[in-house]
């Protein structure tokens, strides 16, 4: 089974076609990035798949449940990690990985060993009990990153996770995404292409909302006919042909 | 919803502004018209000014700031992304209602607690029973002020609820409820529009119950003002869950 199966996905916003007929198939274990520049449709299709927006047309399946008819289903198996920093300011950072874990179902004692644990894994130990808002924002990400792992979904969705942080703390945060590859299916947006290029086993790019291309690095760079991925990603960008 | 419902009761808890305007304001305005009442001659028949009166009144006025704390936990969470991280969670639309309108309950019944403790320490009269049913009748007074917080926090940005809830809405709770001034300086025809919005209502409900006078009647007018926000609230924060 595949993790992710989207067909024909569709959202227009009065006039304006955000999402226009996406089919792609994400596999168990897959990191897959979805690259495109500003209004793409990229984080159109994030909220698509997760059920905060609700399409206009199409389908998508999130471990084989429907995002139309089998959407509480769905969401037990995912997680989102948004664009914008998404923590509650006035609770500690332990006190909102314990809100997640909850919220998804796990009791007090499991919610707490699974907060300690993901403080440990993403290095949150030491501001554990300081509130969310009296962190800096690239700490408040990370927060917010580790939010979005405490459920350990099958699938997770990451809106420019990097974005705001440092080259160490982005590059400690890599770390944490590649060790999620095999056995969570991880779609990732960025606006960093070395990032894509780094954690990614496939990459599609949006243009217009609609995907102009996929796969790895390397196939991407041949079908482009150019040396660099920057320069591959140029192409596509700026108006190839549909996938 | 547990987790969700107890993240809303911490965050508008610690926010020492909340604080303020939810529980020292109200104290702060029964103390200052206590000791105003006792410069005041009893020839005057100020009857408005005695605890048995104001206490009800400043515990509705006190409740409009419910509606603030709770409308501005719900736009800036809507703001902020919060809400659009918990929207792919597993939580339902009742979910978050509930998770809103809940916390707030406990901080109105805190606030009346605490707004009665001063008047029995000012000197109102100890009696058990007509305190439980004064807090029974500003039951649907909480309910009311929690539905025009989520309606407004759904429809509204945060600044928008300050304004709103924040300055209209508890100055139309003071002005218009009867608790500062009898409602008869309005006129009849003012009187009447004061008796068809809820504050003045929920004013003589409380007071009756404590008083032993008539006005529990008005108590119907208040829960039905309630309902129908409530109804409206639910309404239009589905709408906007829906908006994505």
């Amino acid at each position: 089974m595949n993790a992710v199966e989207i067909r024909s996905l569709t959202k227009s916003f009065g006039a304006i076609k955000a999402v226009d007929g996406l089919t792609l198939d994400i596999g168990e274990g897959e990191l897959f990035a979805l690259l495109g520049v500003n209004a793409a449709g990229k984080t159109t299709t994030i909220k698509m798949l997760s059920g905060v927006l609700r399409p206009d047309g199409g389908d998508a399946l999130i471990m084989g449940h429907s995002v139309l008819t089998e959407l509480a289903a769905a969401k037990e198996a995912m997680n989102v990690s948004p664009q914008e920093t998404a923590v509650a300011p006035n609770l500690t950072a332990r006190e909102n990985l314990e809100l997640m874990a909850g919220i998804y179902g796990a009791g007090r004692a499991d919610a707490r060993r699974a907060a300690e644990d993901m403080e440990g894994e993403l290095g949150l130990s030491h501001v554990s009990d300081r509130r969310a808002r009296t962190l800096s924002g690239g700490w408040q990400r990370r927060l917010s990153i580790a939010m979005a792992l405490i459920t350990r979904p099958k699938v997770l969705f990451l809106d420019e996770p990097t974005l705001g942080l440092d080259i160490l703390a982005r590059r400690e945060l890599w770390r944490e995404i590649e060790k999620l590859k095999g056995g969570t299916a991880v779609i990732l947006t960025t606006h960093y292409l070395e990032e894509a290029e780094a954690l990614a086993d496939r990459i599609g790019v949006m243009t217009g909302g609609r995907l102009t291309a996929a796969g790895t690095a390397e196939e991407l760079k041949a079908a482009a006919g150019k040396d660099s991925f920057e320069d591959a990603f140029v192409e596509q960008a700026s108006g190839g042909a549909q996938a | 919803m547990k987790y969700f419902a107890g993240r809303n009761l911490k965050e508008i808890l610690r926010d020492r502004l909340n604080l303020f305007f939810g529980l020292l304001f109200p104290l702060l305005i029964l103390t200052l018209l206590y000791f105003i009442n006792r410069r005041i001659p009893a020839s005057a028949g100020m009857e408005l000014f005695q605890l048995k009166n104001l206490t009800p009144g400043v515990a509705v006025f006190g409740l409009s700031f419910v509606s603030l704390f709770g409308g501005m936990l719900i736009a800036r969470d809507r703001s902020e992304a919060f809400l659009t991280r918990l929207y792919s969670s597993p939580l339902r639309a009742a979910d978050y209602i509930f998770g809103y309108i809940l916390p707030l309950l406990p901080l109105a019944l805190g606030q009346i607690v605490c707004l009665f403790l001063l008047s029995y320490i000012l000197g109102l009269a100890w009696e058990p029973l007509k305190l439980l049913l004064c807090l029974l009748t500003l039951l649907p007074s909480a309910l009311l002020f929690a539905g025009i917080g989520l309606l407004c926090g759904s429809l509204l940005t945060d600044r928008q609820v300050g304004g709103v809830c924040g300055a209209l809405l508890t100055n139309l709770t003071a002005w218009l409820s009867g608790t500062w001034f009898s409602l008869d300086l309005f006129g009849e025809t003012g009187k009447k529009i004061c008796y068809i919005l809820p504050f003045a209502n929920a004013v003589d409900s409380s007071r009756a119950a404590l008083t032993g006078g008539s006005g529990a009647a008005k108590l119907w007018i208040v829960a039905a003002y309630a309902v129908g926000t409530l109804l409206l609230a639910v309404a239009a924060f589905s709408r906007q869950m829906r908006r994505g």
